[in-house]
């Protein structure tokens, strides 16, 4: 490095912590050396947040957030805007890959037990990023004001109806109006493009932060900083910075070309990305014949509808999704990683993954009574994984962990 | 200055009293916050009361009309259709309107309406908020006499709007407040209730 640049970093770093930051988040962080397949989606992650942004941001350039203009302005992006179909299709395509991302992280962290002690605060970040997603997610798809945006609003917000007592009132707040209307669409705009993502974004540097200050889990669930060398540099570790920027930059580009294959060229991904009623514009006096919230809202809304008692229905709908934060409580095992754990915890999580999945099939389907009950046996299923956690994780039989981490 | 003058108490106070004055003025300025997302006046007068003629409606046959963006049914009803609803008295959750929140206390009865043929209703499900379909007798099966079914979750009510056993749905169709013109029985007032009619005139 020349001197000019020398001095110049040096008079930077008297006024700044630019190095300090460098070292303590890059190139001095130690990451353990064994990380899988399964570690790529923590960084994924944070690349198609800023992808989301950066469409976002040029959506709303040409986007009309009023009920007269909104459905018209999408098309006129999609149509006539150079380039505007692909610049759409990317951030709509993108919602459904951040949660197909966000899922393997969490599903990540769960068989790893990344979430166990002293990363508990890690995994609560990370749960409060899963629900402000959700959020974005819900009021980013009122805007394109298509018969499913309009009708999927509708159903959602009628749930905050069912609270006892206020519960009218609550709904017409959060609405603005006796029904979902552009007052609505107007401030879910703002929410979606101002509000959340600010709050998504300190959620993820809060999130790092925490993480980059106990040090990352892995496979293994091994502490690498309990053997370290002479230097103080964990044995089972190696910097960040250039070892996994390079492996997750090569995972950036796998993602990519599979990415954009969906954008060019599958972008509805079959209904599930983009739903066939939503090129309808909104229209409140004909409900669709078939209401379902795009794949990654559906395990908590088949359990929702399974449930006979309406309020009762929202509760659980709700604790589906809120019960993920006592899981640093829930589990009493003494070993982080599944491939240490005994056969209760490893049958436990497959039968827990199965019902996420069938529960997430039974919400897209229209209901019948056998669907019904199907729902309420893997809902049950789904909710016993948690509370009897307590219970078989403790009796379990584990393996012994090693002292350093395997390849 | 050295630690013998600080005057804790002093400190105390003025700690507490700044937090207490700061704290007061947040929950001030939260409520308009808050408030700017109640309705607005424009809002407020969109959701005003609606007229409909009635005079083209022959028995049997419904329309829909629009208030508060809620799609309204009037549906003329035949005395086959009310003799139904007697025989599905023990079919429903709540026959005899119990309910009160959800029909105005003129239409508590098992037809819930004014007129016995005549019956207004609000078309949304008060289950989530979906509009029910209009399926007419046997299109459900030999044993359904009519009706509405909600394609959403599957409830299906009666054609008092009366939610059948079994449903999803918490409770019968909300019945708006509604009355007939005192001078024009096919003109059908939708938002106001007949006293506040004459109240206002």
């Amino acid at each position: 490095m020349s001197s000019k640049l020398v001095g110049l970093k040096n008079w930077i770093d008297d006024r700044f912590p630019m190095t300090k930051m460098w070292n303590e988040h890059l190139a001095e962080y130690y990451a353990p050396k064994n990380f899988n397949f399964l570690y790529f989606f923590g960084s994924l992650a944070l690349v198609i947040l800023i992808m989301q942004i950066v469409t976002g941001i040029f959506l709303t350039m040409y986007y009309n957030p009023t009920a007269e203009g909104a459905f018209r302005s999408v098309e006129f992006i999609m149509r006539e805007v150079p380039f505007g179909d692909v610049i759409r299709n990317m951030h709509a395509v993108g919602a459904s890959f951040f949660f197909i991302i966000v899922y393997l992280h969490m599903f990540r962290g769960m068989i790893y037990g990344s979430y166990k002690k002293p990363r508990e605060l890690i995994w609560i970040f990370g749960m409060f990023i899963y629900l402000a997603l959700m959020a974005e997610a819900f009021m980013g798809y009122l805007l394109p004001w298509g018969q499913m945006s309009y009708w999927g609003a509708k159903v959602i917000i009628n749930l905050f109806g069912a609270i006892p007592g206020i519960g009218t009132e609550i709904a017409e707040w959060i609405r603005g109006d006796f029904v979902v209307s552009g007052v609505t669409l107007n401030r879910f705009f703002a929410l979606h493009v101002i509000a959340l993502p600010i709050v998504l974004l300190m959620l993820v540097v809060a999130h790092i932060l925490a993480l980059h200050e106990v040090g990352s889990n892995n496979p293994d669930g091994v502490e690498i900083k309990k053997k370290k060398d002479e230097n103080g540099k964990p044995l089972d570790g190696i910097p960040f910075h250039p070892y996994y920027t390079v492996k997750d930059i090569f995972g950036i580009g796998v993602f990519m070309i599979i990415f954009m294959f969906v954008v060019f060229y599958w972008p509805e991904g079959g209904g599930y990305f983009m739903e066939a009623n939503n090129f309808i514009p909104a229209n409140p006096l004909l409900t669709p014949e078939h209401i379902a919230p795009l794949w990654y809202f559906t395990p908590p809304y088949a359990i929702l509808r399974a449930v006979p008692n309406q309020g009762l229905g929202v509760f659980l709908m709700f604790a589906s999704i809120l019960i993920f934060f006592f899981l640093p409580w829930l589990d009493r095992s003494p070993v982080k990683s599944i491939r240490y754990r005994g056969p209760l915890f490893k049958g436990a999580m497959l039968i827990f993954v199965i019902s996420f999945f069938v529960l997430g099939y039974l919400g897209i389907l229209a209901p019948t009574e056998g669907r019904t009950w199907a729902a309420r046996i893997f809902g049950s299923l789904y909710f016993l994984f948690f509370l009897l956690m307590p219970f078989y994780t403790s009796i379990d039989k584990t393996k012994p962990v090693p002292e350093r981490v395997t390849q | 200055m050295s630690d013998q003058d600080v005057d804790l108490e002093r400190r105390r106070f003025l700690t507490i009293s700044t937090s207490v004055v700061g704290g007061v003025g947040m929950a001030a300025a939260s409520v308009a916050g808050i408030m700017y997302w109640t309705k607005s006046e424009r809002a407020l007068a969109l959701g005003a009361p609606t007229v409909v003629s009635i005079s083209r409606l022959k028995p049997g046959e419904q329309m829909v009309t629009l208030w508060r963006s809620q799609p309204i049914w009037l549906l003329k009803r035949t005395p086959e259709m009310l003799k139904e609803l007697v025989r599905l008295n023990s079919h429903v959750k709540d026959s005899m309107s119990d309910e009160s929140e959800l029909q105005p206390s003129y239409a508590k009865n098992q037809y819930r309406s004014i007129r016995e043929e005549i019956f207004i209703v609000i078309g949304i499900c008060t289950h989530l908020g979906c509009s029910p379909r209009h399926k007419k007798a046997k299109e459900l099966g030999a044993d359904w006499g009519g009706g509405y079914l909600c394609a959403c979750h599957g409830s299906k009510f009666d054609y008092a709007g009366r939610v059948f056993n079994g449903a999803p749905a918490p409770s019968n169709l909300k019945v708006p407040k509604h009355h007939f013109h005192p001078d024009n029985p096919n003109m059908v007032i939708i938002g106001v209730d007949p006293k506040d009619e004459g109240a206002k005139s």
